[in-house]
């Protein structure tokens, strides 16, 4: 099963401000009583972005300008707290496509890979610096380069850092376990022969 | 040199190194609950693939069942609609489903051993981190998140990174009263909440020897809790005995062919672990938490620690515990008032832990303004606690008996602590909130001390409300 080779994402940005943003954050646990992650976009940061009554408090998401966006900018340790899947998830379906922090918490890091997100680490400056051009010109096409792990925005662009096992999955196009682990079919089958308990 | 267990079983399975350097791993056994599996089916209707071994997988419903009315639709209609999903996506991809309507639900780690398909030398995984109990069959058991239960569907197989082996023997015999949760607990305490990280745990010594089955079960379940993702005993007669005649167990000739095969997994005499930690029986005494986590454990007879008591790197959390759980450093634990008793659980859920229980419960009352509540594990456990009269038992002391499921255990059904309800439980989490309410307080016990802590109002020494002795042997 061929996956896409992740060299290189465009979009607009949008910024979501602060440090030690958590998964509960990013998607209440209440949310997770689901049957599939389909419907997590709609309740992406729902707690900060929604009032009890379901009408929209102040929020960058909610913004007309920003609609459509799909590079999220943040701060340090993005993604913190519990290991729910549904975090990415929300992510991805809401639409974003690739994210610049500062750093990231360890496992949401490596589920954001696995679904195809590049995870850029930027400095705080430079952040700052692509958050006033999008703040400014909200049309502005940002384009986060895998392969040479340099972000450019308008006529502009900094260095940036992913990490190299997720640089090299992306690239390759292995950013999915699962396309390498379906290539095996041969050898899962010769394993299970040989298993007595796998037979029918 | 010889291998352990662990090496033997993770080789038989290897499929090959894959291009990150992880191995690619079969795994023989998948078991499925409701809660983690409903969105690594859409993954995989997403990416267009089918379940490759269908006949492998066994799944179940027991997080968000309601145990006191089994009348659908359900009140919570999330949690209505989570069952259904599950119950399509078995049907359409001929994955076996022990539903409510087969007499064989119940919590999927009470399940999997109970119909046999549970088996020495296998590898196991579930999306759910308590699988190590299947361990204590000579299994390699471990919990997986959504991803890789889609993995597991698609392909039969996961990206792992093999662990290293600690032996945790335990030798001597266990004091009257005190039980495979007090070893555990005492383990955990011992070892750390994260004194596990990157090992398997492999239990022996005569302790885990003399364990039936199920006690077996109840120390690998809690393996995940020190930290150890898998936890295992070697394979033996009493393990063969017990799987013996199970639906889903080889049988006729293919039965003594099993079981020679079986003992071939057993870790070698000569096999050289990476750790070894020994402890003597004779130190565990009923043992109770009083944090937020299951390593704030102590024996009933000693006091809360204080802030002052402990090491500096323990100071932070012991202050937060200690002001979650509205406990005064320096007090005894005994005598903490208790509101809600829970036996149950894939911990302590099983026919033995109930049995146990009955047997001091007879003539004693559960104490006014206490709730207790006992939830088999199974359909099956709740059947034969039926045939043998237990349910009364408990009924007659003043507990509710209810239909099987996970229950007071997590928050995802409607048995929930209230405010900042204290807890005298036999489950395995003492997390923050863990038992429902934001300001709940859970206290971890065996289901004998949960009994004690029902029938005087406040945790108590089972051995003193029970008048369990230590005789002149012991
Ligand atoms: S009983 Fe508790 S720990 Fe066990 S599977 Fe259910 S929720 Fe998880």
């Amino acid at each position: 099963m061929a996956l896409e080779k992740i060299t290189q994402v465009t979009g607009r940005g949008v910024t979501v401000a602060g440090d030690e943003i958590d998964t509960d954050r990013i998607i209440p646990a209440r949310f997770m009583k689901c049957v599939t992650f389909d419907s997590m976009g709609e309740y992406l940061f729902y707690d900060v972005r929604k009032n009890e009554d379901g009408s929209d408090k102040k929020h960058p998401l909610n913004e007309e300008r920003f609609q459509g966006a799909s590079i999220l900018l943040s701060g340090a340790n993005f993604g913190c707290g519990s290991s729910r899947e549904h975090a990415p998830q929300a992510i991805y379906r809401y639409g974003f496509r690739g994210i610049i922090a500062e750093s990231y918490a360890e496992i949401f890091f490596g589920n954001c890979t696995t679904l195809g997100i590049p995870c850029f680490i930027a400095t705080k400056e430079d952040i700052a610096k692509i958050s006033a051009a999008v703040d400014a010109d909200p049309s502005l096409e940002i384009t986060l380069d895998v392969e040479n792990e340099k972000i450019v925005f308008g006529d502009q662009s900094v260095t940036a850092v992913i990490r190299e096992t997720a640089k090299k999955a992306l690239v390759a196009g292995k950013w999915d376990m699962i396309g390498e682990l379906k290539e095996a079919e041969a050898e899962i089958a010769a394993v299970a022969a040989k298993l007595p308990y796998m037979a029918k | 040199m010889g291998k352990s267990l662990f090496e033997k079983v993770w080789d038989a399975h290897t499929v090959r190194t894959l291009s990150n350097g992880q191995t690619q791993l079969l795994i023989g056994t998948h078991l499925l609950h409701e809660v983690t599996s409903p969105q690594a089916f859409g993954m995989l209707r997403d990416l267009d693939l089918k379940v490759a071994y269908p006949h492998r997988t066994f799944a179940t419903v027991d997080h968000i069942v309601p145990t006191d009315s089994r009348v659908e639709p359900f009140a919570d209609p999330l949690a209505d609609a989570m069952i259904n999903e599950l119950r399509k996506n078995c049907a359409e991809t001929g994955v076996t489903f022990f539903d409510m309507n087969t007499g064989k639900q119940g919590i999927v780690h009470v399940v999997g051993p109970e119909q046999g398909i549970t088996q020495p030398g296998t590898t196991i995984a579930c999306g759910d981190s308590h699988t190590s109990t299947h361990g204590a069959f000579g299994a390699i058991a471990f919990g997986i998140g959504t991803t890789q239960i889609r993995d597991l569907l698609a392909t039969q197989t996961m990206a792992l990174t093999q662990l290293k082996v600690r032996k945790v023997e335990v030798n001597g015999s266990l004091r009257p009263g005190v039980y495979a949760k007090d070893v555990i607990l005492h383990i955990i305490r011992k070892l750390g909440v994260n004194g596990g990280t990157g090992f398997a745990y492999e239990y022996a010594g005569e302790v885990f020897e003399n364990f039936s089955m199920e006690e077996r079960m109840t120390v690998c379940n809690m393996s995940i809790e020190g930290g150890a993702r898998v936890g295992y005993i070697n394979p033996d007669e009493k393990t063969f005995e017990y799987l013996k005649g199970r639906p889903y167990s080889p049988k006729g000739e293919e039965w003594e062919a099993a079981v020679e095969n079986w003992k071939s997994f057993a870790s070698d005499p000569d096999c050289e672990y990476d750790d070894v930690v020994v402890i003597d029986a004779a130190d565990i005494a009923p043992t109770v938490t009083w944090g937020i986590n299951p390593a704030q454990a102590i024996t009933i007879e000693e006091s809360i620690p204080t802030v002052d008591s402990v090491k500096e790197s323990e100071k932070a959390i012991t202050a937060e515990a200690l002001e979650y759980m509205k406990l005064e450093g320096g007090a005894p634990i005994k005598g903490t008032k208790v509101d809600v008793c829970f036996v149950g659980s894939c911990t302590n859920g099983r026919l033995s832990d109930f049995e146990e229980v009955a047997k001091y419960l007879k003539g004693h009352k559960v104490a006014p303004g206490v709730k207790a509540i006992a939830v088999p594990g199974s359909q099956i456990v709740d059947a034969i606690c039926k045939e043998k009269g237990i349910d009364a038992i408990y009924r007659e002391a003043g507990f509710e008996w209810r239909e099987a499921g996970c229950s007071m255990c997590l928050a995802m059904n409607p048995d929930k602590l209230i405010g900042d309800q204290l807890s005298a439980s036999s489950s395995n989490r003492n997390f923050k909130g863990r038992q429902g309410s934001p300001t709940g307080r859970t206290v971890l016990m065996s289901p004998v001390m949960v009994a004690a802590a029902a029938i005087r109002g406040e945790i108590s020494d089972s051995r003193e409300v029970f008048d369990i002795r230590e005789t002149a042997n012991a």
